[in-house]
């Protein structure tokens, strides 16, 4: 990242920290939803639009961040690095299973994160800590005084938005990068090419799941109960899907645009319940036929053409 | 032990129904079918609607839905699916993925989250039994849905294997471009193939409500179910998706001996474990090596193989 763009970047995030001196406290849970969002679609946008990878599973990751912080507290760690540590432990499960997983293809893909992360959900649930379907509460946060806490949630989900979002500007910009665009036209392409295939689709699948896993740590910091037929729900990999198609698959800013979408439907419709539910599904479905570049890639393709039209090329 | 054997191989039949959809459209499209569960589930709340709310006996309610659900699968095929073929591999898995969370919560605003079963609509068949030799009881109801899975099983090999219509989904199947220079349709091939797909999703959605309960959520789980007695037998044969069907039912009934979360647990370990051993015989045939490394070492001993190196050579 360039210096003229950093400093922007580095004032619109102290702002942003700074925003519980001035807002209310149920205004900051529902931006700490939003961050949350946001890093969901970034890390489902990585593996979809730049590596090729459509997982139904990312959810693992979201919630056994989740469980390993639980566990972690329950072992002695003070709270906070515990959900810190329990997002990187998420991370080196993904790191573990990528060497399997990544070497299916598409459907096959899908479907078997989708079944890991049923296994995995069924795993934590054998866990006595964990009392099954009853799920359990993160009763150490009860000790905060509920405005730090609420304030220490957002600042969480922020760093970890910011953190992930920069990590994946580096990486993408790196010669990971167009490795990964490569892999994400043709992998068959790319491996003859030379590109290292499988290194490059492992650090998108373990940052994707690190994010993810942050995402999952700040979500049980701010709901404190972990429930989990809801925290491994393939209801979160419902919203990642309809996030980025509806923002945009290939652009940085397409998944941010979709959070964003997402969460103003959500505070209008939510209580529609079902139908809203089915309607964000036919949405998605609707977007990816129609408009596969999503709002944002539909507005650059846009804006490209009314510039040639002023300089007076041909479109 | 032997009666968990049993139900087992029974659970089979219906999950070689479920899964015969899914792998046909596979086979002809290369369309992996993330809503087949909640098609599934769309074709048994369509039977009790028919039997709850217009007093139709199950039989005919049946009878009326497996064909409109032969056409909800064409049409789906006519005007989502058919678009998304041209596009890509990801465009597909997107489309259905949205298609099926649109059903399922369709369900769920039109029937709510009770779950449902229509056995209470079969009387004295629900409960019935038989008693084989050995003492061994068996439900009159899993033996029939067996049978029932078998023979339209034998019905789509046959339909496969001996009229035109077989020839051509054969043939579209196998190599799409020589088909259709051979003057086979290839969009009224994958209408029929979406047709059987999505009608065989009914009844097999109908044939679970029979033996058990079905909820509006429930096609995600039915849809893992599928894909996974469709990988443990084997993707191109109706007989080995049985056999899939089998092992996974056989394997969840023993898993559910150990404990309560067994029968889900033990079904996705076995699908993931003959996953893994796929990929480590392709991954071994790759390097060019022998799928055991005991026998590996053994040659090495015996000399350099020229066989193997060029073997390796000609297929990269």
């Amino acid at each position: 990242m360039t210096s003229r763009r950093f400093v922007p970047a580095l004032l619109v995030v102290a702002v942003l920290a700074a925003v519980p001196l001035f807002i209310g406290a149920s205004a900051v849970d529902k931006l700490t939803t939003l961050a949350i969002y946001m890093l969901l679609a970034s890390m489902w946008g990585l593996m979809a639009g730049h590596a090729g990878l459509v997982s139904v599973g990312q959810q693992a990751w979201f919630g056994l961040g989740g469980y390993f912080a639980l566990r972690l507290v329950d072992g002695g760690l003070p709270v906070w690095p515990a959900l810190l540590a329990g997002a990187v432990g998420a991370a080196a499960a993904a790191w573990l299973l990528s060497f399997y997983v990544l070497r299916l293809k598409e459907g096959e893909f899908a479907i078997a994160t989708w079944v890991l992360a049923e296994v995995i959900r069924i795993g934590v649930m054998l866990d006595p800590l964990v009392q099954g379907e009853t799920g359990t509460s993160l009763l150490a946060l009860n000790a905060v005084p509920p405005a730090l806490r609420r304030n220490l949630g957002w600042w969480f989900a922020l760093a970890a938005l910011v953190l992930v979002f920069g990590a994946t500007r580096l990486l993408l910009r790196s010669a990971v990068g167009s490795a990964t665009r490569a892999i994400g036209e043709d992998e068959e392409a790319a491996a003859s090419l030379g590109v290292r295939v499988m290194p490059t689709k492992r650090a998108i699948f373990v940052l994707a799941a690190l994010g993810s896993a942050l995402a999952g740590v700040a979500w049980l910091a701010s709901a404190i109960t972990f429930l989990p037929r809801s925290n491994f729900s393939v209801q979160w990999s419902v919203l990642m899907l309809f996030m980025v198609l509806v923002g945009g698959l290939r652009s940085t800013a397409g998944p941010l645009v979709g959070a964003l979408l997402l969460f103003v439907l959500q505070e209008l419709a939510g209580d529609f319940g079902a139908w809203y539910l089915g309607g964000l599904g036919a949405v998605a479905g609707a977007f990816a036929l129609w408009l596969p570049q999503g709002l944002v890639g539909a507005f650059v393709q846009w804006r490209g053409r009314q510039q040639s039209v002023e300089r007076g090329v041909p479109a | 032990m032997t009666d968990a054997l049993v139900q087992g191989v029974l659970l089979g039949g219906y999950y070689a129904v479920l899964a015969a959809g899914l792998s046909l459209m596979f086979g002809v499209m290369r369309i992996i079918n993330l809503a087949h569960g909640d098609l599934a589930m769309t074709g048994a709340f369509a039977v009790f609607a028919l039997v709850e709310q217009a007093g139709w006996s199950p039989w005919v309610a049946v009878l009326a839905v497996l064909p409109a659900m032969a056409v909800l699968g064409a049409l789906l095929q006519r005007f989502v699916l058919a678009r998304t073929l041209r596009v890509g591999l990801l465009l597909p898995l997107l489309v259905s993925f949205g298609l099926g969370t649109l059903l399922q919560n369709g369900l769920y605003g039109l029937f709510g989250s009770q779950a449902r079963s229509l056995a209470d609509s079969l009387g004295p068949l629900a409960w019935a039994s038989w008693t084989l030799p050995g003492g061994l009881v068996v439900g009159q109801l899993p033996v029939l849905t067996f049978v029932l899975a078998v023979l339209v099983l034998a019905g789509l090999q046959a339909l496969l294997a001996r009229t035109r219509l077989g020839r051509a989904i054969r043939a579209a199947a196998a190599d799409p471009e020589a088909a259709s220079l051979c003057g086979v349709d290839a969009s009224r091939v994958h209408l029929a193939a979406a047709a059987i797909a999505v009608a065989l999703a009914g009844l097999a959605g109908t044939l679970l409500a029979v033996r058990a309960t079905v909820e509006p959520y429930a096609g995600p789980l039915l849809l893992i179910q599928a894909f996974e007695a469709v990988v443990i037998g084997g993707i191109g044969s109706l007989w080995g998706t049985l056999l899939g069907g089998v092992l996974l039912g056989v394997a969840q009934s023993l898993g559910a001996l150990v404990s309560p979360h067994g029968f889900q647990l033990a079904g996705h370990l076995l699908f993931l474990a003959v996953l893994g051993a796929r990929l480590w015989r392709q991954h071994r045939h790759g390097l060019g090596l022998p799928v055991w490394p005991m026998r590996a070492s053994h040659r090495r001993r015996a000399g350099p193989n020229p066989l193997g190196a060029s073997r390796q050579g000609a297929h990269p």
